[in-house]
């Protein structure tokens, strides 16, 4: 079994989102960039499907060399190898196209990305890497089992859940359920440094999409403080004055 | 040129987000001065269909081929994109669902379309440009995205546009297409929807409970004061990793974000991540025993109090509140 994860290089979830430049540019100035967590979970499953020497895990990144540290990470978690597709990630539809060509060329059983990245939330690059290989897609899956050579995953639906059979390869994009994080161990992390990160240069692709500039929400007046016994004033207030009851 | 909108339903039924999306769409159309094209697919009644008319859709194409039924993305995105060419649409609309965001980006490259997801406001189209808000960094802001292709699509997120009634009938069309073989390698074994909960991304209220709530024991009354308001249950991210409620239910920045007319908060501190979820909520009322807790710089209305005692008491309030009402 060959799998390939997608992995994202994204601000630190703590990070308090500024931009510079007349809010044109995202401040990255003192942030900490790590493995966007739904890809961590993506990698945690491409593991477990591949233990004990059951297949090959390649992670790819699209990004500029700044990534590398992220990819060493998830080299330290357990992937077999990986690649670098030495460009700044444009858009997702410019990363899907870069995945795209890289799978096209290097056939995979199964091909697994984040759910979203917590940077740019688009969803899009699992749904866009199945259409520009015409592979069935799974954009939020809970969870994922492979039996022979067809995939049961579980999908997150308003108020439910849905389960699909699908014949491999397919592109899946996992949230939790689907594994647990796994820690690096100090094996893991020595190991990492040797094995092969393969940079490989981007295609030429025409884009549809271009940030112009970045808002930040408006902040909130004072917060009303009702007293913990007087339950009905705050019953009033959220019917007479914010009208939301 | 016209406008084509995309009307997910849910067993037959159209949601709330699908006519905030078809209002939108109308909006969309009207800034161009042309017509808006509804596409449903599936099972859907012609009265159901009818309402459609309602929100401003001019026509309404029915795909109501059997094998088309259930909703496989692959499949969807074919007729749609189909219908896209054949309507003369330059612009798609859908609705941010979890199958809008599996169907919009294959929808897109299908149409070689700058995709907008995510999207809370009305396209900019000042001097012939197409600039669409959307969220960006997990709610914690807001990115505003130029499309530069010809198509577009748009995929905007529930409780984002005010349905707006029209007086317009529309006529419905069917609308028959085959999709590809390829398109048919998924298949559906199991759609499990509970009918009688509160769907949480939809939600207009939320009620969500964190850590404060010491156990899965102490939800009784959280599930209570949800019911009563016709709010959906939410949680904090240890709350779902301990297993006291369900992982479909955790909202913040690893989670699902929501943006209802009122969150109401009970024992969460308000995390950076949990609030990145949330913040979008119009109005926010927390109820934490700590004056000291981060969430209330983000309330509008806050008790400082033990959930155990003032839960209770909310609850009495809003029963009488009902009954007078
Ligand atoms: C990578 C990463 C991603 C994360 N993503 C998310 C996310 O998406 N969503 C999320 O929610 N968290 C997320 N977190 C976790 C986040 O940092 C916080 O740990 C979490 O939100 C805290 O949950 P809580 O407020 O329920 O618990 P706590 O922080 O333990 O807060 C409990 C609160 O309850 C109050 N309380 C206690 N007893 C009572 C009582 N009897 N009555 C009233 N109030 C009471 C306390 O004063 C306290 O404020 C993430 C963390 C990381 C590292
Ligand atoms: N620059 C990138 N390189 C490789 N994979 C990426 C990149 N950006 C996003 N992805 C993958 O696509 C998923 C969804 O991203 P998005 O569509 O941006 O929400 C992420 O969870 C990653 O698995």
């Amino acid at each position: 079994m060959k799998i390939l994860v997608c992995i994202s290089n994204v601000p630190d979830t703590t990070t308090k989102i500024t931009f510079t430049n007349n809010n044109t540019e995202f401040n990255t100035n003192g942030v900490q960039f790590i493995l966007n967590p739904y890809d961590e979970i993506a990698l945690a499953r491409a593991i477990e499907l591949t233990d004990g020497g059951n297949g090959t895990v390649t992670v790819i990144n699209v990004g500029e060399a700044s990534t590398e540290p992220t990819i060493r990470k998830a080299l330290a978690i357990g992937a077999t190898d990986a690649v670098r597709v030495n460009a700044k990630p444009h858009d997702a539809w410019y990363v899907a196209y870069q995945v795209a060509q890289y799978i096209k060329a290097n056939p995979f059983d199964l091909i697994l990305t984040g759910r979203e990245s917590i940077d740019y939330n688009g969803s899009k690059v699992a749904s866009m890497v199945g259409e520009l290989l015409d592979l069935p897609s799974v954009s939020i899956i809970k969870k994922l089992d492979i039996e022979g050579d067809k995939v049961t995953v579980e999908r997150e639906i308003e108020g439910g859940k849905e389960v699909l059979t699908i014949p491999l390869p397919i592109v899946a994009g996992t949230a939790e359920g689907v594994a647990e994080p796994k820690i690096p161990n100090m094996r893991g992390i020595m190991s990492a440094r040797t094995k092969p990160l393969t940079v490989i240069e981007p295609v030429d692709v025409k884009t549809f999409s271009e940030i112009i500039s970045y808002e930040t929400p408006a902040p909130r007046g004072q917060v009303k403080l009702i007293p913990a016994d007087d339950t009905a004033k705050l019953v009033d207030l959220l019917h007479e004055e914010a009208r939301v009851i | 040129m016209s406008v084509l909108i995309y009307t997910e339903n849910a067993d037959g039924k159209f949601k709330k987000s699908t006519f905030e999306a078809v209002s939108y769409a109308r909006a969309i159309a009207d800034q161009n001065n042309t017509n808006l094209v509804a596409i449903s697919i599936g099972d859907v009644s012609n009265e159901e269909l009818t309402a459609l008319g309602k929100y401003g859709a001019d026509k309404i194409l029915n795909v109501s081929n059997a094998k088309l039924k259930n909703f496989i993305n692959q499949a969807y995105a074919s007729v749609i994109a189909e219908a896209a060419k054949k309507q003369g649409a330059d612009v798609v609309v859908l609705s941010n669902s979890f199958s809008g965001r599996g169907l919009a980006p294959r929808i897109a490259v299908k149409l070689e379309a700058g995709l907008a997801d995510g999207a809370v406001s009305l396209p900019d189209q000042t001097g012939g440009k197409f600039i669409v808000k959307k969220t960006a960094f997990s709610g914690k802001a807001f990115a505003m995205v130029e499309l530069t292709s010809a198509n577009k699509v748009i995929a905007l997120i529930p409780n984002s546009y005010k349905v707006v009634e029209k007086n317009t009938t529309a006529k419905i069309e069917d609308f028959s297409v085959e999709g590809n073989a390829s398109d048919f390698k998924a298949m559906i074994k199991e759609i499990v929807r509970s009918t009688d909960k509160v769907s949480l991304p939809d939600a207009d209220i939320v009620v969500s409970g964190g850590r404060g709530l010491k156990g899965p024991e102490n939800w009784g009354m959280v599930e209570e004061l949800a019911g009563l308001l016709g709010a959906a249950l939410a949680c904090s991210k240890p709350v779902s990793d301990n297993g006291w409620r369900p992982h479909s239910e955790h909202v913040g920045q690893t989670g699902i974000a929501v943006s209802p007319n009122l969150y109401i908060a009970i024992g969460i501190s308000g995390a950076i991540q949990h609030l990145a979820g949330v913040s979008s909520s119009k109005v926010i009322v927390v109820i934490n025993k700590d004056p000291e807790a981060p969430f209330f710089k983000v309330a509008d209305y806050g008790i400082v109090g033990d959930a155990f005692e003032v839960v209770p008491k909310l609850i009495a309030a809003v029963k009488e509140y009902k009954a007078s009402a």
